[in-house]
């Protein structure tokens, strides 16, 4: 057989093989996963939605900004981290700031946060954790660490009147220990945190 | 970071790939020797018009692996040409050419470099018929290829290594498949989406508008991981929330990442007649993870640099949940495993540390390497090692009973060129080319200076060795890197590939050299030690100058 | 400068390993020393010429760099002086101080090689002395079957020059042997050692192994008529010259490979420093073409690719050292390889000739009486056999107050016994078994318990790998026990297996080579001796074929085979083995058919070529690693230095404590220069060997040339910064 011929047997059969590839891995592979995530694992497979009353305010998993259409952060909530997503937690353009360590506009934008989330909850700049003033990889983390929580709340129980004792129970109790005990970090949620605070008034 | 809570996680990960090395490394040797097929097999093999029983010469396996990516390429650019005009394209417009030819490039090439942010380019279907698909067969490819390898060393005297065809099928349908709906379960488990919903509009509690997005998620995830292709759904990746929902998942896909990896060799003791020799290679692959990730884990723990001390701590670009050990060991293992996927961004790591996936990537992908390709680049490492050891004991060097002469050098030596020169070349260029020099500057590099260049330095690296993360600051998506990165991709890939077959060729048609007291011995420490010398000076340093103009004059300043 | 004081400095270091003593393994001939080295220089600079220089890839960038410095230097007055480079000054005498040291790294280099090729041409020379043209008298149409003697066919004088293939001479006492050949008749004692370097001369005749004569060498005594078996230009003599001067060395496939990978490594390191300019444009600030130029050559692999070739020929040349001629590269290589050993048992495990050990009386036979019937019959008898039953019987105190009066019966192929016969008519008898039972039956017949008795010795004589004589009397007439023969008892003749032969083996089963005995004697003979001598395996009733099939049948097992062979029914197997080693003495056919001569004809030898070939292997290897783990040390001490102007902070890598970026860049260049002149005496040398397993051979080689490659220049380049650094500007 010439080497033309042969070349052209052998990619016959790589087009056949790929069409064979893309119907089983490519469609059909995806629409059994599909089928049985919707049906055996719905809340998960679309999204961990939550929803406040009978209205859907997001997801469990996708952090939301809890900040006025300017962009300001709005006292009575407790708020998430910087976010390089969008405007902030766009859902639809998840991103990092990727800024690098020594990069002029980070250093500005971490001193800048931290005067403000200093300012805002009324504490010292040294006590402002790290996850305050630094953008997630995602953009999207709807986590931030406990300390960040704690620190946030005399400004949230002021703000909305309640007995200062009271919100730090909560978030005590929205503190989401370790996977297993050992795995990532203690973190809390802030739309669940947010939410239960809607809940207490 | 605690240190104690990072060890046990580190300890759960290596008892888990302990308790697979065994069963998924018997298993895959058993289905690449095993001269059964299924009855739904023969009648495919039918269908594509090949005799799944006729065994291929290393030329004719060649050919097999070069038309199938070539028709993969294809297909792969034709579809996201065609987005427009596809179903569940999310109203979005076909792909440029220049991104078409990059991605499809980088899929083929099990490199799964994005030059585009997914949400915002890639429909479902372009997703799923394009881009997941090559997530499985190129992987199958690559194992396919040190698999064909592998039957270097086990044969004797023997002008065939395999075919192509079967090793194709048997890889993509019953390794990978069937691992990928059970991963793909449970990741949905965890809270990764697996619908075709598009992007639901929603209003937040404090009443803004927030698009959630959804799509295919959990099955395209975990072929990704499995295969160590690396391109994500979304952007960022595995830091998306519904890529890689909690800490565990996060765990789980560091176990997709290593199992094939870490379980081929295995599979190599297994099929060359020594379980030792498999032992061996873990053992090299193994300790360079661990040193590699105790650096990287080491430096943005200790969060050296401006930024991070500033903020009290290296957490930009990394997410909450996982933390920072969470984040470094993703990193590790996805840049040792040429997957490329990320929950954190490497972009903003500390200097030094950000070298660490460079460094990782450097090394040639071979600690455990992507799915096959690391067990072959490990091989190939290896025939340099013994043929120093062997020249030190005083014998011609051979390895598992086959001789290393001028002809498997010379393979093995232009295989460990290639890297370098793609990488050094490519970003040369990006500099040296004065039209290019100042769209790199103005358009594509994200952070000024040295970090800047670090970023090039960091595409043309994982380009070249397959990789596919980033210092995803950089703008690819113009014509300079979606041109040079592609064609970095695919030389980085199909290169070593024909050399490695042609390795497989020369050593299958050898016979075997029975083993004596004079016979350097492969599977003791010594060879381990020295294996992981040759892989260090030999791949590592070679890249130390670039590395002092980058991360090293931007962390030590 | 101090580019003086530092070449002294290298001239002594290189010089001093051979004030040493030698270690007694090693080549006695081999010392390397000061006066050599001189002589070498011419011909280093006469390998600087880049035609010559391209087929060492390695060097060849080295001497292209080093052209490159020199024209920059030349160039920097006119241009303005010599730029910063990385941000970092650069002191006037800079460039000049790298070309210069470049220079040096090629020109030690081409030092290393010529003085390895030196040591052959001196042998050379002596050689070509012995192939002057001699005037050689030509038997034309000579006629084997009429006139074997050549005395009635007509001579004529041609030039030695002249003979071809199947010519026919005439060489009478005193005259030069014209060229190589075999002997068609006649006997003579040649003078062989303008090959050898034997002073004794050795007996050469006609038909049998050794018939072979070899041009050049001097007939002493007798007349012999000589066809030649080799073309003009083709003899032994030209052959040895060209292997000893290396003009005949072709890459071995081992060395093929190195050079190979080398050659990669090095193109990595020219494409990192053709990039790094322009990656620097962008992160800092370039650095100038004399450092780039340093860093590359620092960094590719130019210890062992300065000194690769001197290896190989110092490796040929430690074979010519003892006497073995190896016609190619691949034979010496492939003895390093050698699994498998076919040793001949007569002269290699044993001494040629057999030793009596003990006498065996028969029931009711004094041993005494034995042992002087033994004694006596074998006072005549020249043949080492004999005189070992005498030296046993006097150590059992017999003694003879005057020598018998009687006449000796020799030995003969009809009778196969030997013995005496007394003057009072008494007749000794010692043979083989049957022939004596045969002689002594003549007399009368012997008793079956008798026969019985004796074969019963005989048999455990033979199990246990001796040789039995049997020994005999038929008193003489005078006596009361006249008449009948008596079967006295026998001598145990056994095979006295060389000293130490059994460590050595175990030596090279350690090295992981299977050692074979051939014999001709029988299986159970063969067995004890093989026990007794400690080798893996034995080949008992060998024939040339068995021989040859063996090696096929290890062959096929993958084994490399070493075997001696001398004669022309020992060609086949030696073509076929993968060493095969052919004694002088032995046959042309046999020296055409081997890979390899032993002008000393040694079959022991064999060992020691193994050795040898095992030796070249480990010093490339380890001059490799050791050259590739440089590395370390000289990126630490270039690569701060390189960027250290603009990026003070990479202080942090020089760990050596350097002086300044241009003394650290300056030291390890003259480093690189200076350790290939240290290495010199190693490479020539070769490494030491020692005969253990791969896995202890390993670690030890690791140890040494690994890490001590890594950590040796972080010694020499800051040694050498103190000095660099005492010249101003640096």
């Amino acid at each position: 057989m010439s080497s033309t011929r042969t070349a052209v047997r052998t990619h016959w059969v790589a087009v056949r093989a790929m069409l064979i590839f893309t119907a089983v891995l490519g469609i059909a592979y995806t629409i059994v996963v599909t089928g049985i995530g919707q049906l055996v694992l719905p809340a998960q497979a679309n999204g961990s939605v939550v929803e406040s009353g009978d209205e859907v305010v997001g997801s469990s998993l996708i952090g939301q900004s809890f900040t006025d259409a300017d962009g300001e952060p709005l006292p009575q909530w407790f708020q998430a981290r910087p976010s390089a997503a969008g405007d902030g937690y766009d859902g639809g353009a998840s991103s990092g700031s990727n800024y690098g360590p020594e990069n002029a506009d980070l250093i500005a934008a971490i001193e800048e946060r931290k005067a403000q989330v200093a300012e805002f909850n009324g504490v010292s700049a040294d006590d402002v954790p790290a996850d305050a003033v630094t953008a997630s990889g995602s953009g999207l983390d709807p986590h931030i660490s406990p300390e960040y929580a704690r620190l946030q709340v005399a400004r949230v129980a002021d703000e909305r009147g309640l007995p200062e004792t009271e919100v730090a129970e909560l978030v005590e109790s929205r503190i989401q220990a370790r996977d297993l005990g050992y795995l990532g970090e203690p973190t809390v949620n802030v739309l669940q945190l947010n939410l239960a605070l809607a809940e207490l008034g | 970071m605690n240190v104690l809570f990072a060890v046990i996680q580190a300890a759960t990960l290596a008892l888990i790939l302990a308790l697979l090395y065994r069963p998924l490394g018997d298993y895959m040797a058993r289905l690449y020797s095993s001269d059964r097929d299924w009855k739904v097999e023969r009648g495919l093999y039918r269908l594509i018009g090949v005799d799944p029983r006729a065994e291929q010469s290393w030329p004719a396996y060649l050919r097999g692996v070069l038309a199938f990516s070539v028709i993969g390429l294809l297909f792969v650019y034709v579809l996201q040409r065609a987005q427009a005009v596809l179903p569940y394209s999310l109203g979005l417009p076909a792909v440029p050419e220049g991104l078409s030819f990059n991605t499809a490039a980088s899929f083929v090439a099990n490199t799964n470099w994005q030059s585009y942010s997914p949400e915002l380019t890639m429909g479902y279907t372009v997703q799923l018929a394009g881009l997941a698909v090559q997530n499985f067969v190129s992987a199958a490819v690559g194992i396919a290829v040190a698999i064909a390898l592998v039957r270097g060393f086990a044969r004797r005297g023997s002008g065939t290594i395999g075919n192509f065809w079967v090793d194709l099928f048997r890889g993509s349908f019953r390794l990978l498949l069937p691992l990928s709906v059970i991963g793909a379960i449970v990741l949905v488990i965890g809270g990764v989406v697996q619908n075709f919903n598009g992007f639901t509009e929603i209003t937040t509690l404090a009443g803004n508008p927030q698009n959630l997005p959804g799509g295919p998620v959990a099955s395209q995830e975990v072929i990704k991981l499995l295969g160590t292709n690396g391109g994500g759904f979304f952007n960022v990746n595995s830091a998306h929330p519904f890529e890689n929902p909690t800490a565990w998942t996060s765990l789980f896909q560091n176990v997709l990442m290593l199992a094939i990896p870490f379980a081929l060799p295995r599979t190599f003791g297994k099929m060359v007649g020594s379980n030792k020799q498999g032992y061996a290679i873990l053992a090299v692959m193994a300790t360079l993870y661990v040193l590699s990730l105790t650096a990287l884990s080491a430096l943005e723990a200790g969060g050296n640099g401006t930024a991070p001390e500033l903020a009290g701590g290296a957490l930009e670009g990394k997410e909450a949940r996982f933390g920072i050990f969470g984040s470094t060991l993703f990193g590790t293992t996805s840049t040792l495993t040429s997957t490329g996927a990320v929950n954190s961004m490497h972009d903003s790591y500390t200097a030094v540390g950000g070298m660490m996936p460079m460094l990782n990537m450097m090394l040639g992908e071979v600690a455990p390497g992507g799915v096959g390709s690391g067990l072959y680049g490990m091989l190939v490492l290896a025939v340099i090692a013994v043929f120093i050891a062997g020249l030190l004991v005083g014998r011609t060097p051979e390895y598992l009973g086959k001789k290393i002469g001028p002809r498997e050098i010379k393979l093995a030596s232009l295989y460990i060129l290639v890297t370098p020169t793609l990488v050094l070349a490519g970003t040369a260029l990006s500099f040296a080319i004065p039209g290019i020099r100042e769209d790199v500057e103005a358009t594509s590099i994200w952070n000024p200076g040295v970090h800047g260049m670090s970023e090039v330095l960091y595409a043309f690296t994982s380009a070249s060795n397959n990789n596919g993360s980033a210092f995803a600051g950089l703008t690819a998506n113009t014509p300079w890197f979606n041109t040079a990165l592609g064609v970095a991709m695919l030389l980085g890939r199909f290169i070593p590939i024909v050399l490695v077959l042609a390795l497989a060729g020369s050593l299958a048609a050898q016979d075997r050299v029975p083993a004596t007291a004079g016979t350097l011995p492969t599977h003791r420490p010594q060879f381990v030690g020295l294996l992981i010398g040759v892989t260090v000076i030999v791949t590592a340093l070679t890249y130390f100058p670039v590395l002092t103009l980058g991360p090293l004059a931007e962390g030590l300043n | 400068m101090s580019t003086i004081t530092t070449e002294q400095r290298a001239a002594d270091a290189s010089a001093s390993p051979s004030q040493r003593p030698e270690p007694a393994d090693q080549t006695p001939k081999g010392a390397f020393g000061a006066a050599q080295l001189l002589a070498a220089v011419p011909g280093a600079f006469r390998k600087l010429d880049p035609r010559q220089m391209w087929r060492n890839p390695v060097m060849f960038i080295v001497e292209v760099g080093a052209a490159l410095t020199t024209v920059l230097a030349i160039a920097e007055p006119f241009l303005g002086g010599p730029d910063s480079s990385g941000g970092s000054a650069v002191p006037l005498s800079f460039t000049w101080g790298i070309a210069v040291w470049l220079w040096l790294t090629v020109l030690f280099a081409n030092l290393a090689e010529s003085v390895a090729e030196g040591r052959g041409k001196a042998q050379a020379d002596s050689l070509r002395q012995t192939r002057t043209s001699t005037t050689a008298r030509l038997a034309a149409g000579y006629d084997e079957a009429t006139d074997a003697a050549a005395e009635r066919t007509p001579l004529r004088d041609v030039s030695s020059a002249d003979l071809t293939l199947g010519d026919t001479v005439v060489v009478t006492a005193g005259e030069l042997i014209p060229g190589d050949g075999d002997i068609v008749h006649g006997i003579a004692s040649v003078d062989e050692s303008a090959i050898t370097g034997e002073s004794a001369p050795v007996v050469r005749e006609s038909g049998g192994d050794r018939s072979a004569v070899t041009g050049g060498t001097r007939v002493l005594s007798d007349r012999i008529v000589v066809r030649i078996t080799s073309k003009p230009g083709e003899t032994f003599v030209d052959r040895m010259i060209a292997l000893v001067e290396g003009a005949a060395r072709q890459k071995t496939p081992n060395e093929i490979a190195l050079n190979i990978l080398l050659a990669s490594l090095s193109i990595v390191f020219v494409v990192v420093a053709l990039t790094l300019n322009p990656i620097a444009s962008y992160a800092a600030t370039t650095v100038s073409i004399p450092v780039l130029v340093a860093l590359l050559v620092c960094l590719i692999p130019t210890t062992i690719g300065a000194l690769l070739s001197a290896i190989g020929i110092a490796g040929m040349d430690r074979l010519v050292q003892r006497n073995v001629l190896a016609m190619s590269g691949r034979a010496v290589e492939a003895a390093g390889d050698v699994t498998t050993l076919l040793l001949d048992k007569t002269g290699t495990i044993t001494y040629g000739n057999r030793r009596a050990s003990e006498f065996v009386p028969m029931p009711g036979i004094d041993a005494a009486e034995l042992a002087r019937a033994a004694a006596l019959s074998s006072l005549a008898d020249p043949t080492p056999e004999g005189s070992s039953i005498v030296e046993l019987a006097e150590q059992r105190g017999i003694r003879f107050e005057s020598a018998p009066v009687g006449e000796a019966v020799p030995f003969t192929a009809q009778t196969r016994m030997s013995g005496i016969d007394l003057a009072d008519g008494t007749v000794v008898r010692k043979g083989a078994g049957s022939a004596v039972i045969a002689w002594a039956e003549a007399s009368g017949r012997i008793a079956s318990s008798v026969l019985d008795d004796l074969a019963q010795r005989v048999e455990a004589i033979s199990m246990s790998g001796g040789t039995p004589l049997v020994v005999a009397v038929q008193d003489g007439t005078a006596t009361s026990t006249a008449g009948t023969a008596r079967i006295l008892g026998v001598v145990h003749l056994k095979d006295i297996v060389k000293d130490g032969l059994a460590e050595r083996f175990a030596e090279l089963r350690a090295m992981g080579i299977r050692t074979v005995m051939i014999t001709g004697d029988n299986p159970l003979t063969a067995k004890a001796i093989a026990a007794e001598a400690g080798v893996d395996d034995y080949l008992a009733e060998a024939t040339p074929e068995d021989k040859l099939e063996l090696i096929k049948r290890e062959q096929a097992g993958g084994n490399l085979v070493a075997m001696t062979g001398d004669g022309t029914n020992d060609a086949p197997a030696l073509a076929q083995a993968d060493v095969g080693v052919a004694m002088n003495t032995g046959t042309s056919a046999a020296k055409e058919a081997g890979n390899m001569v032993d002008l000393d004809s040694d079959p022991t030898k064999l060992i020691d070529i193994v050795r040898i070939g095992k030796q070249l292997l480990i010093t490339r290897g380890a001059l490799t690693t050791f050259s590739i783990a440089n590395d370390i040390a000289k990126y630490f001490a270039i690569i701060p230095a390189m960027f250290a102007g603009v990026f003070p902070g990479l202080a942090v890598l020089n760990i050596m404590q350097l002086h300044s970026p241009a003394s650290a860049v300056l030291s390890a260049i003259i480093f690189n220069a200076l350790v290939i002149v240290v290495l010199i005496p190693l490479a020539l040398r070769g490494v030491k060997y020692r005969p253990l397993g791969a896995s202890a051979v390993l670690s030890r080689n690791l140890l040494v040339y690994g890490l001590g490659g890594i950590v040796a220049p972080f010694i020499g380049i800051k040694l050498i910064d103190l000095v660099v650094s005492l010249i101003p500007g640096f």
